[in-house]
């Protein structure tokens, strides 16, 4: 009461104009907040997205090919050896050699360079699939060199210094668009193939297989073992100065940085247990590590969050605690759990730092099978692109980006979803 | 106020022939002592009223009579309690069948996130009381329509319980207790979630239970108190101050806490 001429609403009036004030600039604040999240989100999405987007076109040749037997000694009789073994490469090179007629030696390498070297390998296919077309002229779309690729992707028509394309080889590509017959289609590759040293031959198919893999056994492991660990701390395990500890430092291991999960599976199951390195097995076991803290930290507060008046309700009828347990708690903690889960593997899914370290940073060109088959895995094959040379790499490494992304938002739109479609309201 | 010493309760809280009989009974939150010396004894076929100010230890008590206190780390009980003459806080004794022969109905009405039906065949079900589905059915018609329930949910048994009313939870929970067939109910607070007509409602079927059960109510409506039971005992910081017949204790209280409190001077 220091002015007391004024009545105390006159004062509440008084200091509206500043309390108003304090509310606007704060809500200004938010929004500025807001604001530059979702600013840096868009440059994020934009930067990868223009350089990703065209990773999932690829050039291709379309010609006309005639599979000489003579030339590549072969038959449609022949055993599968023999025609996987026929020169396919030779039989290309012969091909455009007396369509293009180039002069000379230096020409003719030229001229072949423009071909990937994946080329043969579907002729190949092409064969095995079918020895019936030995002798006949097939049209088929080969596989252009990664420099052709970027140059019809990018380079085309604009004024480039550093073409890494000769005047005669753009002769003879001018010549192929004109004609209609170079052109981009749908990547396949990418999708269908492991990783290569030739750009236009990589493909994320062994990293999705790897992650996939990576991911089922990190699951299988770390969801049961999480949510039996957590309903044994908060259900039955007496509070006492054990389970304390125990408890402080499962909040501790949530925030081990992940390396140090690499060095741990490094020296442990690799070194003492023998498991093999660069696997899904070994990747799985040492993602299992990272995300059971995540798990029993959301599965328990998932089992906090029942309402005490169940469990009353079942222990008043005479229901054992683990009839509570596993017929009132769980049931109702499970949407919880699920989701707890389903962010840990999301965390799973992105992370790359403790699989270096246990090898799966190694080039491994073929498809692995099972869990025991080395592999990569999406993360790693990004970070092994990022560091290749080749241009085209590149814009590989933003659509595997792309992929990824895209795998993480459908995982966290799930446990969303899960959330809101099992939730229940008591 | 504060704890009287050497208090000894007042009027009748020993009887003969009691179905229940608490003796010498303390209860401790760790250091903290909830509950003085009670000895109660609770007749078989009676509705006894726990009475009192908030905090005065009614619920502890009526919570030590199927320990339920048990779930709560730091609660601890001394004395004995004795059903039939067999004393429940006995190490030897599981809780398990105790619960099932002393059923629990709670101040929220807290059915199970499930079916009616499936809310009142829960407890049959665990106990192996049904032998076929036509058993457990009419298990849960019967205990329905004990609890007046019956009429009200009979076309939509397999609709959530949580989706009734709150008085109709309420009964849905009583049914609940009454379809494991217990022999007595201890009821905490029962309507002090419910509005009056569901108050009534509940207090009637308590009178019409009373032929078949031994029951124990805590409540804060002293007209409830007066309407549902017989006897009536009057809690107060932890110590029972007074026993007797309900008439006896709202007309002419013996102890002048009973009387200061059922003449509102405090509470």
């Amino acid at each position: 009461m220091t002015d007391s001429t004024m009545t105390t609403r006159q004062k509440v009036e008084a200091s509206m104009k500043r309390r108003r004030a304090a509310e606007t600039r704060f809500r200004m604040y938010g929004m500025a907040s807001v604001l530059f999240g979702v600013l840096c989100l868009v440059v994020l999405f934009g930067d990868i997205f223009g350089k990703g987007a065209s990773a999932f076109r690829q050039t291709v040749l379309t010609t006309e090919i005639t599979l000489d037997a003579e030339y590549l000694d072969i038959t449609p009789a022949s055993d599968k050896r023999a025609l996987m073994n026929a020169n396919y490469e030779g039989l290309i090179k012969q091909h455009f050699k007396t369509e293009m007629k180039p002069s000379g030696r230096k020409e003719r390498r030229q001229l072949y360079s423009l071909i990937s070297a994946g080329a043969g390998w579907q002729l190949q296919e092409e064969v095995l699939n079918d020895p019936s077309l030995i002798g006949n002229t097939i049209s088929i779309e080969l596989l252009m060199d990664d420099d052709v690729d970027q140059w019809l992707k990018h380079e085309r028509g604009e004024e480039t210094s550093n073409n890494r394309l000769s005047e005669k080889q753009l002769e003879w590509l001018e010549t192929w668009v004109d004609s209609g017959a170079l052109h981009t289609r749908f990547n396949r590759t990418f999708f269908a193939n492991g990783d290569s040293r030739e750009p236009e031959l990589a493909g994320i198919r062994g990293a999705m297989t790897g992650t996939f893999l990576t991911l089922l056994v990190t699951f299988l492991l770390s969801f049961p073992i999480g949510v039996a660990a957590a309903i044994y701390l908060e259900e039955f395990a007496p509070k006492n100065r054990l389970t304390e500890i125990v408890e402080i430092n499962i909040n501790n291991l949530a925030a081990v940085p992940s390396i140090t999960f690499g060095l741990l599976g490094l020296a442990i199951f690799i070194n003492i247990f023998g498991v093999s390195r660069s696997t899904p097995l070994v990747g799985g076991l040492v993602l299992t590590l990272m995300t059971l803290p995540t798990i029993i930290i959301s599965g328990r507060a998932a089992i906090k969050a029942v309402p005490p008046s169940i469990r009353e309700a079942a222990l008043g009828l005479g229901a054992s605690k683990m009839q509570t347990v596993f017929h009132h708690v769980l049931p109702l903690a499970l949407p919880g759990m699920l989701t707890g889960t389903i962010i840990g593997m999301a965390q799973a899914l992105g992370e790359t730092a403790p699989l270096l370290m246990i090898g799966m940073i190694a080039f491994v060109v073929d498809v692995p099978s099972f869990i025991g088959d080395p592999s990569t895995v999406l993360p790693v094959q990004i970070f092994l692109w990022s560091d290749s040379p080749e241009r085209a790499f590149t814009e590989r490494t933003s659509g595997a980006i792309m992929v990824l992304l895209g795998f993480l938002i459908i995982m966290n739109t799930a446990a969303v979803m899960l959330r809101r479609r099992l939730e229940r309201r008591w | 106020m504060s704890i009287i010493e050497n208090h000894k309760t007042v009027g009748k809280p020993l009887i003969e022939g009691a179905k229940l009989s608490a003796n010498d009974v303390c209860v401790f939150y760790g250091e903290k002592q909830a509950i003085y010396n009670v000895s109660l004894d609770i007749r078989q076929n009676e509705v006894i009223a726990l009475i009192g100010p908030s905090g005065c230890g009614k619920s502890t008590f009526l919570r030590c009579l199927n320990r339920m206190n048990d779930t709560i780390d730091i609660c601890n009980v001394t004395g004995e309690i004795l059903l039939d003459g067999d004393n429940i806080y006995d190490p030897k004794v599981d809780v398990v069948p105790l619960r099932a022969t002393v059923g629990m109905v709670f101040q929220k009405p807290n059915p199970f996130p499930k079916s009616i039906y499936d809310n009142i065949a829960y407890g049959p079900r665990i106990h192996g009381l049904a032998t076929s589905r036509v058993d457990l059915d009419e298990i849960v018609e019967k205990s329905l329509q004990r609890a007046g329930l019956w009429n009200e949910v009979k076309d939509r048994l397999h609709a959530p319980g949580t989706g009734l009313s709150g008085g109709q939870q309420q009964r849905l929970c009583i049914a609940r207790t009454i379809a494991v067939d217990p022999e007595v109910i201890l009821m905490d607070e029962p309507c002090s979630a419910l509005d009056p007509i569901a108050t009534a409602k509940i207090e009637e079927l308590i009178d019409e239970l009373r032929e078949n059960y031994t029951i124990a109510i805590v409540t804060h409506s002293m007209q409830q108190a007066a309407r549902v039971s017989q006897r009536t005992a009057y809690f107060h910081l932890g110590q029972l101050i007074e026993v007797n017949s309900t008439d006896k204790v709202f007309t002419t209280p013996e102890h002048q806490l009973t009387e200061a409190y059922i003449t509102g001077r405090f509470g």
